[in-house]
């Protein structure tokens, strides 16, 4: 069954520019609230962090960081393209910038810069499908995207996108020398409010060494009103 | 008959001066080069130790294989434990731990934003325990520039020109973000109490440092430190005892893993063996090419002389003087002389080495943007090696040249002798 798929779908592809369109439209929401746990295998111990973010659109997100105590009262805040945190142990808010972004978030195998990323990947690259493939018996297209934008942290990516749903259940990200960075797994997708939603990822820097750092979903909602103050400086510090 | 050679070297200068000021030149040469390198591989040493590797290093294996000095998610866990083991176990050595750590320095404003960010080469070192080994390694007090050294927990002292870069004062917070042993950013907020300067340029680009327990807290690494450092009493590197003593250790400890615990010497821990293997061979070149050189210009002095005293020697050989003797007693002479322009050589050598020792000179200015853990007023070293070193070519070379050209004494024929001393 799935030689016969491939084949079929060797000789008629769909257009990048569509898949991405279609993924984009999937994961999009005006607003979003995600309660997370973020399990890193470091190469000594394995630790657990966990989350609550708050999203607008594509640009804003404020995040606070629940557990474990050390890290308890760790805020974020994405305002467009400024990355602020609030450390509660000496009350100061940073901003951070410059090679800050390249530095490990919570000793994970992602960086602050993974989180500056605009989400609608339709964005910030060109997309092309190369070929059919699958994953755990799920249909795939091969989508390989190329930065239209100067500045993104990974010049190229490949995304294995469930022709179905419509979600990646894997990615590569390259650097701009073609160096594999990471790999980003997805699973256990489940349908929430309509959407398809991997509960489950598993990033690994491959430069890093470890067993990668899980990101697993715990609730997430869509397009719930944001109080006002939430996306705002002051909201740090209360 | 010695007395006789050294009447004879007295009354005769050409015999006496030329050949001692030329031993002379070539001792005071070398005893000052010798000096020389042992003050700068002394510095290295002294200064690589003091700064980052300590004359023997405990570290992780992990730690050990990383080039950078900051790997603190590779750190030695369970401190108290391995360093009471240390304390016990080699009670003549010093042990004291450390964590190097690097990051960024935010200066707020009056308002807490940022007002101006630097990086930071960050050292957390045990500046409280009564009795601390870090008072006389780091003696903050004696590198203080303005404000003093931190008297308790939460205070840091910077470089001066850190400090002036940023224009922060005695007296000012400022933030330190860095990572913690999980890979985490962390913030700590620290008074900067005074600002220093140690003459060692990677230091005092843009150091701080604070005390220990302050440095794991902020970093999360309580109980941890990246390396637990070693110091011989006299702050001198015995390279002989650091070896015995790793060895020792090493074999003790060999726990599986990359997180167990190794000992490193100075020269393995700091990759300074190429340099010091180069410094002992620069030396051994040195002195080689001394005794080569000045054997020549002695050999030369000594054909001279031969010539001058051609008549002398067919004289001594005439009224039966065995020939031997007369080369015994030339050889003599040379001994004479080297041992004169050696002691001579020696003395004034050592002076100037000991006025390069007291006044050191200065490298600054080629050493603006190294990263070499050196400081920057190089200076010689007097040691008694430095009062000996000098008499192998002084002695070597005369006896050389006299060897060499006092051969020609063998070759004078008996039959012969009465003809040439007619002529």
């Amino acid at each position: 069954m799935n030689v016969l798929w491939l084949v079929a779908l060797l000789v008629q592809l769909p257009s990048g520019d569509e898949v991405m369109r279609r993924v984009d439209e999937n994961s999009f929401a005006d607003t979003r609230i995600v309660v997370s746990r973020m399990i890193i295998h470091g190469r000594r111990d394995t630790r657990t962090v966990e989350s609550q973010t708050w999203q607008r659109g594509t640009t804003d997100a404020f995040t606070e960081y629940l557990a474990p105590a050390r890290e308890k009262g760790t805020k974020m805040l994405k305002l467009a393209d400024n990355l602020w945190t609030y450390d509660p142990g000496t009350d100061r808010t940073i901003l951070i910038a410059g090679s800050m972004l390249h530095q490990s978030l919570m000793g994970s195998d992602l960086s602050y810069e993974d989180m500056m990323e605009d989400p609608r990947l339709e964005h910030s690259y060109d997309a092309t499908v190369s070929a059919a493939d699958s994953i755990d018996g799920r249909r795939c297209w091969v989508v390989d995207l190329k930065a239209k934008v100067v500045g993104l942290a990974y010049e190229t990516r490949r995304a294995w996108v469930d022709a179905e749903r419509y979600v990646p259940l894997k990615e590569e990200l390259y650097a701009k020398s073609g160096k594999l960075l990471k790999t980003v797994q997805l699973s256990d997708v489940q349908q929430l409010h309509g959407r398809w939603v991997p509960m489950h990822l598993l990033y690994r820097d491959v430069l890093k060494e470890g067993d990668g750092t899980e990101f697993v979903v715990v609730s997430e909602e869509f397009n719930t009103a944001l109080p006002e103050y939430l996306l705002s400086k002051a909201a740090l510090r209360k | 008959m010695i007395r006789f050679l050294l009447k004879g070297l007295l009354r005769d200068r050409s015999r006496s001066l030329l050949p001692v000021l030329v031993v002379m030149a070539g001792v005071t040469l070398t005893v000052i080069l010798y000096a020389w390198l042992e003050g700068v591989e002394s510095s290295v040493e002294q200064s690589t130790a003091h700064f980052s590797d300590g004359y023997m290093r405990v570290t992780t294996r992990a730690y050990a294989a990383e080039a950078n000095p900051a790997a603190n998610d590779l750190a030695l866990l369970g401190v108290d434990t391995l360093l009471s083991g240390l304390r016990h176990d080699y009670p003549d050595v010093r042990w004291t731990p450390r964590i190097t750590f690097g990051g960024l320095l935010d200066i707020p404003d009056a308002h807490g934003e940022t007002r101006v960010q630097a990086p930071v080469a960050g050292l957390g070192v045990d500046l409280f325990t009564p009795g601390s080994v870090e008072r006389t390694i780091l003696p903050l007090g004696a590198a203080l520039i303005r404000g003093r050294a931190p008297a308790r927990r939460g205070e840091a002292v910077m470089s001066e020109e850190l400090a002036r870069r940023l224009g922060i004062a005695p007296g000012q917070v400022a933030t330190v973000i860095g990572a913690t042993m999980d890979g985490s950013m962390t913030f700590a907020n620290f008074t900067i109490v005074g600002t220093v300067r140690f003459g060692v340029a990677p230091m005092d680009h843009g150091a701080i440092i604070a005390d220990l327990a302050d440095v794991q807290s902020a970093l999360h690494m309580e109980n941890s430190a990246g390396a637990i450092l070693g110091f011989f009493p006299d702050d001198l590197y015995h390279e002989n005892r650091a070896d015995t003593i790793a060895a020792r250790f090493n074999a003790a400890r060999a726990e599986p893993g990359q997180f167990g615990p190794m000992m490193q010497t100075l020269r393995q821990a700091s990759g300074l063996s190429g340099l010091m293997d180069y410094i002992a061979a620069f030396l051994d070149t040195l002195i080689a090419f001394f005794v080569f050189a000045m054997s020549i210009v002695l050999w030369n002095a000594g054909l001279m002389g031969s010539l001058r005293r051609y008549g002398e020697i067919g004289v001594r050989i005439a009224f039966g003087e065995d020939t031997g003797h007369v080369y015994r007693s030339m050889l003599v002479e040379a001994f004479a002389v080297g041992l004169v322009g050696s002691l001579l050589g020696t003395a004034i050598g050592l002076s100037a080495a000991y006025a390069l020792q007291v006044h050191g000179f200065d490298m600054r200015p080629f050493l603006k943007n190294s990263s070499m853990v050196i400081t920057d007023v190089l200076r010689a070293r007097v040691t008694p090696g430095g009062a000996v070193i000098g008499f192998i070519p002084g002695l070597l070379a005369t006896l050389l040249g006299a060897a060499i050209s006092g051969v020609g004494i063998y070759r004078r024929q008996t039959s012969q002798l009465f003809k040439e001393l007619e002529a």
